[in-house]
C-alpha cells in the first residue's frame, strides 16, 4: 500500500521506527488529504509517540517520514525538520492552551509565530474564533473557558496556522458526557471541512468510530489492524479490539465444518474460505442462554458456570466461564426468569451463522523498512 | 498545641521580633530630622538604592539565561557550574570581596589589563559596589528562576514549538511568561541582598561618602561615632525593606515563592 505512495504521494506517509527508551513503535502507514485516520490502542501503545514524532517533537529512529511528498524526517539521511517548521496542526490532550494569554492571542499565537504581522495575526485569529463560534470569548483568560470551549480554542489555534496536517490528541477525554457528544458532532464537521490527512488519537471506540474514517489499532508499538470502522468493528483483530467494540473473540484452527478453539471447545461455523488459524467473532446478543441442554442440531451448544453480572442500561451483561468463556447480554427479566447469580450452571448456545470467521493474520502488519536505515 | 513544639516558637519569634522593637523604642524620634540631614543619609541611601537597583538589572539580564542554561540544558560540567554558581550563597562576603580585589584590583590578574589597556581603575569606585553586590546577590536570583524552569509545564513550550514558534520566540513568549512570579521574586530577592551588602562591598569597594558608602556601611561607621545616627540609618533601611516586601507580596511573592 505504502511503497506506491513513498515520494509522489500527498498526505502522510510514515514508513519509521520511533524509539523511546527501551520503547519501540514501528509503524508503516499512509494517510492520505481528507482523510480522518482513528489512531486506537491501550496506554502504552505507542499513540502519543506517532504524534509526537508526526509533529517534530522527537526524532525517528529508523526510516522516514514524508508530508506531501515533502521529506520531514529521515533517520537514514539525518534530516529533520524541526517542529516550528512543521505545517502540523497539534490539539494537544488538556490542550495546553497558554494560561497567560488571552483566547485571540492563543489562536493569533501560530499565524504571527509564522511570520504574520500583529495586525494580520489577529485577523486571522478573529476569523477562525468566530468560524468556530468563539468570537464572544476572544478577550477570556483560557482558565475562564468550559471544557468545550477551551477545545475549540484549541482547535482554532491549530488551524489558525493553517497547518497541512492535523493531530489530535484524545480531544475530547476532558470534556463530561454530555459536552462530548456536542462537541464530537461539532468536530466531525470540522475535521470535514479540514483538507489535510489528520489523525485522530483516542482511547475511546466511540470517538474513533464516529470521527475516523479509517480506523488504525495499535498495541505494544505494532499495528495490530488497520480498516474502516465498519470492518475493524465486525472482524476485531485482537483481544483488546474484540473487548472496544464489545465482541466475543476466539482464536482457533480449523478442522472441517468446525473450527476447534484455542482455549478450549469448537465451533460449527458457517462456510468459509479460510484454512488453518482463523478468528470467531460473536455477538454478546447473539447468544442465547437456558438452564436446560437445548436439543438442536446446527447449533452450538455447550455448558457454562456464571462468574458475573452487570446491568448496562436495558441489559444484563454475564461473565460466563466455560469453554469457550463468553459475555452474553441478556435481558434484566431473563435473569429473574432463570435465576441467574454467581455460580449458576447454565447452557449456552449460538448459531452457526451468527458466528463470524476470519483469517486471524493481521489485516496490515508493520511493513518492511526501507534498506538505507541508520 | 504540643508544648516541646510551642515553646521553642516563642523564642525564636521574640528572638527575630526584639532586637527590631528595641530599634524602635529607642530610636531618637525627635531628632529624627537633624540626624538624618547630618548624616546626609540620603547620599548614602541614594547610592544604595541605584547600585542595588543596577545589581538586579545585570543579574537578570546574564542570570536568567544562566538560570535557563542550568535548567534546561545537559551539557557536561553542568553540575560542578551549579555548585560555582551556588558558592557565593555560602561564601563569606568579605571573602568574595577578596577575590574581586584580586581579580579586578589594580593589580589584579584582570584589573592589571583594564588598567594598562583601557585606563579603567575599578575598586574603590561606584562601579565596584555594583560588581560587589552583583556577585553576592545574583545567585539568589538564578536559584529562583532555574528552580521556577524546571518544574514549569514543557507542554505549553511543545505546543509553541507545533504552532510555528522558534526557540527564543518560544523563551519570550512561552518561558518567561510562565515563570514571571518567580522572576519577580527572584529580583526582590537579589534587591534585598544586594541592599543589604556590606563585606563584599567595603572590602572591594571601600566607604567613601557619596561614591562608595552605602546605608548598610553608613550605620556601621555611624555606630562608631554616633549610636543615635546609627538607629536612624537603621530606621531607614527598615522601612525600605518593609516598603518592598509590602508592595510586591500581593501581587507576586505569593504565587511564586522561592524554593
Amino acid at each position: 500500500m505504502t511503497s506506491e505512495v513513498i515520494g509522489v504521494g500527498q498526505g502522510l506517509v510514515i514508513d519509521a521506527e520511533m524509539t523511546r527508551g527501551e520503547f519501540t513503535l514501528r509503524v508503516d502507514l499512509s494517510v492520505p488529504p481528507g482523510e480522518v485516520l482513528g489512531v486506537l490502542g491501550p496506554n502504552g501503545s505507542g499513540k502519543s509517540t506517532l504524534l509526537s514524532a508526526v509533529a517534530g517533537l522527537m526524532p525517528v529512529s529508523r526510516g522516514r517520514i514524508l508530508l506531501d511528498g515533502q521529506v520531514v524526517d529521515d533517520a537514514a539521511t539525518g534530516e529533520f525538520l524541526e517542529a516550528a517548521q512543521r505545517p502540523v496542526g497539534f490539539v494537544f490532550q488538556n490542550y495546553r492552551l497558554f494560561p497567560h494569554m488571552s483566547v485571540l492571542d492563543n489562536v493569533a499565537f501560530s499565524p504571527r509565530a509564522r511570520g504574520g504581522s500583529r495586525h494580520e495575526a489577529r485577523a486571522t485569529a478573529s476569523h477562525w474564533l468566530s468560524r468556530l463560534g468563539l468570537a464572544p470569548f476572544a478577550s477570556r483568560r483560557p482558565a475562564d473557558l468550559s471544557g468545550g470551549q477551551a477545545q475549540r480554542v484549541a482547535l482554532a489555534r491549530a488551524l489558525a496556522g493553517r497547518p497541512a496536517l492535523l493531530l489530535l490528541d484524545e480531544p475530547l477525554s476532558a470534556l463530561d458526557a454530555r459536552t462530548r457528544l456536542d462537541v464530537q458532532t461539532e468536530l466531525r464537521r470540522h475535521l470535514s471541512d479540514f483538507g489535510g490527512p489528520c489523525l485522530l488519537v483516542t482511547h475511546d471506540p466511540l470517538d474513533a468510530l464516529v470521527l475516523a474514517d479509517r480506523l488504525l489499532v495499535l498495541e505494544d508499538g505494532r499495528i495490530v489492524q488497520d480498516g474502516t470502522p465498519a470492518a475493524v468493528a465486525r472482524r476485531p483483530a485482537t483481544e483488546y479490539v474484540a473487548k472496544l467494540v464489545g465482541l466475543n473473540l476466539y482464536a482457533g484452527n480449523v478442522e472441517g465444518a468446525k473450527v476447534r478453539l484455542r482455549g478450549g471447545g469448537s465451533f460449527v461455523v458457517p462456510d468459509h474460505n479460510q484454512h488453518g488459524e482463523v478468528l470467531v467473532a460473536l455477538r454478546p446478543s447473539a447468544v442465547i442462554v437456558s438452564t436446560d441442554q437445548p436439543h438442536t442440531s446446527a447449533r452450538n451448544s455447550w455448558p457454562a458456570v456464571v462468574v458475573g453480572l452487570t446491568l448496562l442500561t436495558d441489559r444484563v451483561r454475564i461473565d460466563l466461564d466455560g469453554e469457550p468463556s463468553a459475555l452474553v447480554d441478556v435481558t434484566p427479566s431473563a435473569v429473574s426468569e432463570l435465576q441467574l447469580t454467581a455460580g449458576s450452571k447454565v447452557w449456552l448456545t449460538a448459531k452457526a451463522t451468527d458466528l463470524e470467521v476470519y483469517g486471524a493474520d493481521v489485516p496490515t502488519g508493520p511493513g518492511s523498512l526501507p534498506s538505507h536505515d541508520r | 498545641m504540643p508544648v516541646p513544639l510551642l515553646a521553642p516558637a516563642l523564642v525564636s519569634v521574640a528572638f527575630l521580633v526584639l532586637p527590631l522593637a528595641g530599634l524602635i523604642v529607642r530610636a531618637p524620634w525627635g531628632d529624627l530630622g537633624s540626624i538624618l540631614q547630618g548624616w546626609d543619609a540620603s547620599q548614602a541611601l541614594r547610592l544604595s538604592l541605584w547600585t542595588s537597583t543596577v545589581a538586579t538589572g545585570v543579574s537578570l539580564v546574564v542570570g536568567v539565561p544562566l538560570a535557563w542554561v542550568l535548567a534546561r540544558t545537559d551539557c557536561p560540567g553542568l553540575r560542578f557550574l551549579r555548585a560555582l554558581v551556588t558558592l557565593p550563597l555560602v561564601l563569606p562576603p568579605v571573602v568574595g570581596g577578596v577575590a574581586l580585589l584580586l581579580a579586578f584590583g589594580r593589580n589584579g590578574f584582570v584589573g592589571r589589563y583594564l588598567d594598562q589597556w583601557f585606563g579603567i581603575t575599578i575598586p574603590f569606585s561606584p562601579a565596584a559596589v555594583v560588581m560587589a553586590e552583583t556577585f553576592v546577590a545574583m545567585p539568589f536570583l538564578i536559584i529562583t528562576v532555574e528552580g521556577a524552569l524546571r518544574s514549569a509545564d514543557l507542554g505549553f513550550e511543545e505546543a509553541a514549538s507545533t504552532l510555528g514558534a522558534g526557540r527564543m520566540t518560544v523563551f519570550r513568549r512561552i518561558t518567561v511568561p510562565l515563570v514571571a512570579p518567580s522572576l519577580v521574586a527572584g529580583a526582590v530577592l537579589c534587591w534585598a541582598r544586594a541592599l543589604g551588602e556590606f563585606g563584599a562591598t567595603i572590602t572591594f569597594a571601600g566607604s567613601f561618602p557619596g561614591r562608595t558608602q552605602t546605608m548598610p556601611i553608613a550605620v556601621y561607621y555611624a555606630l562608631e561615632t554616633d549610636p543615635d545616627a546609627a538607629i536612624v540609618l537603621s530606621l531607614v533601611l527598615l522601612v525600605v525593606s518593609i516598603t518592598v516586601l509590602v508592595t510586591l507580596r500581593d501581587r507576586w511573592l505569593r504565587g511564586g515563592s522561592p524554593p
